[in-house]
């Protein structure tokens, strides 16, 4: 069994009994994989096609509200829902529940995708700063746009339904849901995984050295622009409808279209744990979950101001990111094969 | 009663649309677009700083909207302590001045080599630490300083004008004059315009760059100072309102172009008065959807326009 079958199985197996052995930080894991899943996808623009966009949250807050609408849709009506608030007037049964809940859950996937492939072709034409204040923009315009909007609750927010009494109890819900948050990172991985070693992997990683010179070389850059983006907002899109049903409160400004917060984490951590690496925005996830928690609890009420501060650190400091500080360290380990006289003349020029 | 087609719609558009708006609420549109370009002014001013800054150091500045609060704030506390908050559009540049230079050394000046969304990515973060400490230091509540100036009336009292938003248009203009008299004949300013044209021509001719990018930024967050204290007078301030103020500079600098001062004034005003009408008639709880909205129409607009072309934004 060689190393990297080990680290697969390990992480696998940790995933898979961490319900049962960390009870206690059942939710925290579930954030976990849905961080990662956010710094996964944005990685697929940020780090291997070069697109900084801040807008990957207008998919997350879209995904969010379709699962919980389209789950309260299939069998009330969705403006008395709202009108009725908190008051849990409705009530699904288990087989509504759970209709609703996998219809939910696969729009949520699918409409940002189409959003992603209508929006994109106007999006991604843009380049470097344009794109990335445009994106900016699209997410906060969606965000406001939302908070206007009467049926799914304008900026009061809405409810999301609660796990149907009578089948199992709170515990059977965390745990449904975490093995649910689970099997979205493990497919995400998997999937990205293969897409980068095909050529799709590579055309990204083109569009991002030079645009230009990939479009002459007779690559329709467009056309994987958008696919690219599409597939980063399914992922982003089902991490959001599975995040609703965590919440079980979906607010426009604060947790759906959440700019401030998730919009700038997915970003943060990709560039923490390296951008353009497979590994990168997964271990970037990781450490960074493990910080912003022990900030949180310990730093109560100054939370934003350390997250203002590790931004700034971050960025200016530390650009290239855990992977790519490893890779500098150990290239052999990258599988890069340095020549010895290169290295030696490098060390002298330095 | 939806039209089926799109010459009638457009027909129904004019017929009962524009004629409500033109001949039977003259009043409103005068209204709003006074307003509009009491407004843009004020953006214009906004937006003149975060060009001078692209322009010459080649950074996108997210803090801009809280250093324009940050200004607000300063005229706000002098409101509290018994000064009239009118005099805050003298002392709040001064003061911004100073953070704007400490920004520079503690931070900007690490990113001013580098890839422009280093520089969007660490401003991001200033303003989020800016939003939380404007927080703390005064509280979440939306605050106002009264100035007292009265109204004036214009068509027997249907259109009513704050003076206060007289005074800050006539406040941004005369910051506006000064300042571009200041880029054409003084030493620093020469020494600006040179910086941006060729820094590093401008380096070995014997220009401190250093220095002058210290006095960029600080000139920036003076004029954003300016900008913050007539805000304080004229509308209202909160710590998390910065964001939509570096939109809508951001907006105006890419109409306009870096450094072009008419332009930079004719579109801010433009876009004032959108953003008033826009009030109008879609309601203010869509106003700040609107701003967005604007610029990624805006963005894409460009963007196909010059797809014929072969070219792109860049």
């Amino acid at each position: 069994m060689n190393r990297n079958t080990l680290l697969y199985a390990s992480l696998l197996i940790f995933g898979l009994v961490g319900a049962f052995v960390f009870p206690a930080y059942k939710l925290q894991l579930s954030f976990l994989y849905i961080l990662i899943v956010l710094a996964m996808t944005w990685d697929v623009q940020g780090g291997q096609m070069g697109y900084n966009t801040f807008g990957n949250i207008l998919f997350f807050g879209v995904g969010m509200y379709v699962a919980s609408s389209v789950q309260i849709a299939m069998f009330f009506s969705l403006s008395e829902w709202t009108d009725a608030g908190g008051e849990k007037t409705f009530v699904h049964t288990v087989p509504q529940f759970f209709q609703g809940f996998a219809f939910g859950i696969l729009l949520s996937g699918i409409i940002p995708m189409l959003i992603a492939g209508i929006i994109g072709y106007g999006i991604l034409g843009l380049r470097g700063h344009y794109f990335a204040i445009c994106t900016l923009a699209l997410g906060i315009a969606a965000g406001e746009i939302a908070g206007g909007v009467e049926i799914i609750g304008a900026g009061q927010g809405m409810t999301v339904p609660v796990w149907p009494k009578g089948f199992g109890s709170n515990e059977l819900s965390s745990q449904f849901l975490y093995y649910l948050s689970f099997a979205l990172a493990v497919i995400t991985f998997t999937f990205l995984k293969w897409a980068y070693s095909t050529r799709f992997g590579l055309v990204l990683n083109a569009i991002r050295d030079n645009e230009d010179k990939a479009e002459a070389m007779g690559i329709y850059t467009m056309r994987y622009k958008i696919i690219g983006w599409m597939v980063s907002a399914f992922f982003v899109g089902l991490a959001g409808g599975i995040m609703g049903h965590i919440n079980g409160y979906i607010e426009p400004t604060e947790i759906a279209f959440a700019g401030p917060t998730f919009g700038v984490f997915m970003v943060l951590m990709a560039i923490l744990g390296g951008k353009g690496t497979l590994w990168g925005p997964l271990v970037g996830a990781t450490i960074f979950h493990i910080f912003k928690e022990s900030f949180w609890t310990f730093f109560l009420g100054w939370q934003y101001v350390a997250l203002g501060v590790l931004i700034v650190v971050i960025v200016v400091y530390f650009p290239e990111g855990i992977m790519g500080w490893l890779r500098e360290k150990y290239p052999e380990r990258f599988g890069e094969v340095i020549d010895e006289a290169d290295r030696k003349a490098q060390v002298t020029l330095k | 009663m939806l039209p089926s087609n799109r010459g009638h719609f457009f027909k129904y558009l004019e017929k009962y649309f524009m004629d409500f708006l033109i001949f039977q609420a003259p009043m409103l549109m005068v209204q709003a677009s006074i307003d509009g370009i009491l407004l843009g002014i004020l953006f214009a001013l906004i937006a003149y700083g975060m060009a001078l800054q692209w322009g010459v150091m080649n950074i996108i500045n997210i803090a801009q909207g809280e250093l324009v609060i940050m200004g607000g704030y300063i005229a706000y506390f002098m409101y509290l302590s018994g000064i009239h908050p009118a005099f805050g559009v003298i002392v709040s540049p001064i003061i911004m001045y100073f953070v704007g230079v400490g920004m520079y050394k503690l931070v900007i000046n690490k990113v001013v080599d580098r890839d422009l969304f280093i520089s969007i990515l660490a401003t991001f973060g200033i303003s989020i630490l800016a939003q939380q400490l404007m927080n703390f230091a005064f509280g979440a509540d939306v605050v106002v300083a009264q100035s007292n100036f009265g109204t004036t009336m214009l068509f027997d009292g249907m259109v009513t004008i704050p003076n206060a938003k007289i005074f800050s248009g006539l406040v941004c203009i005369i910051a506006a004059i000064i300042l571009v008299i200041y880029m054409k004949k003084s030493k620093l300013g020469r020494a600006i315009r040179a910086t941006a044209q060729n820094a590093r021509a401008a380096k070995i001719l014997g220009v401190n760059t250093e220095k002058v990018y210290a006095s960029t930024f600080g000139i920036n967050a003076a004029l954003c100072g300016i900008a913050g204290a007539c805000i304080a007078i004229t509308f209202t301030l909160h710590p998390y309102t910065g964001l939509p103020y570096t939109v809508r500079s951001f907006m105006i600098v890419i109409i306009a172009g870096l450094g072009n001062l008419p332009a930079v004034a004719i579109s801010g005003m433009g876009l004032g008065i959108f953003e008033e009408w826009a009030d109008y008639l879609i309601g203010t709880e869509f106003r700040i959807a609107a701003v967005f909205s604007l610029l990624v129409i805006i963005l894409v607009y460009r963007r196909f326009k010059l797809s014929k072309k072969r070219e792109y934004l860049k």
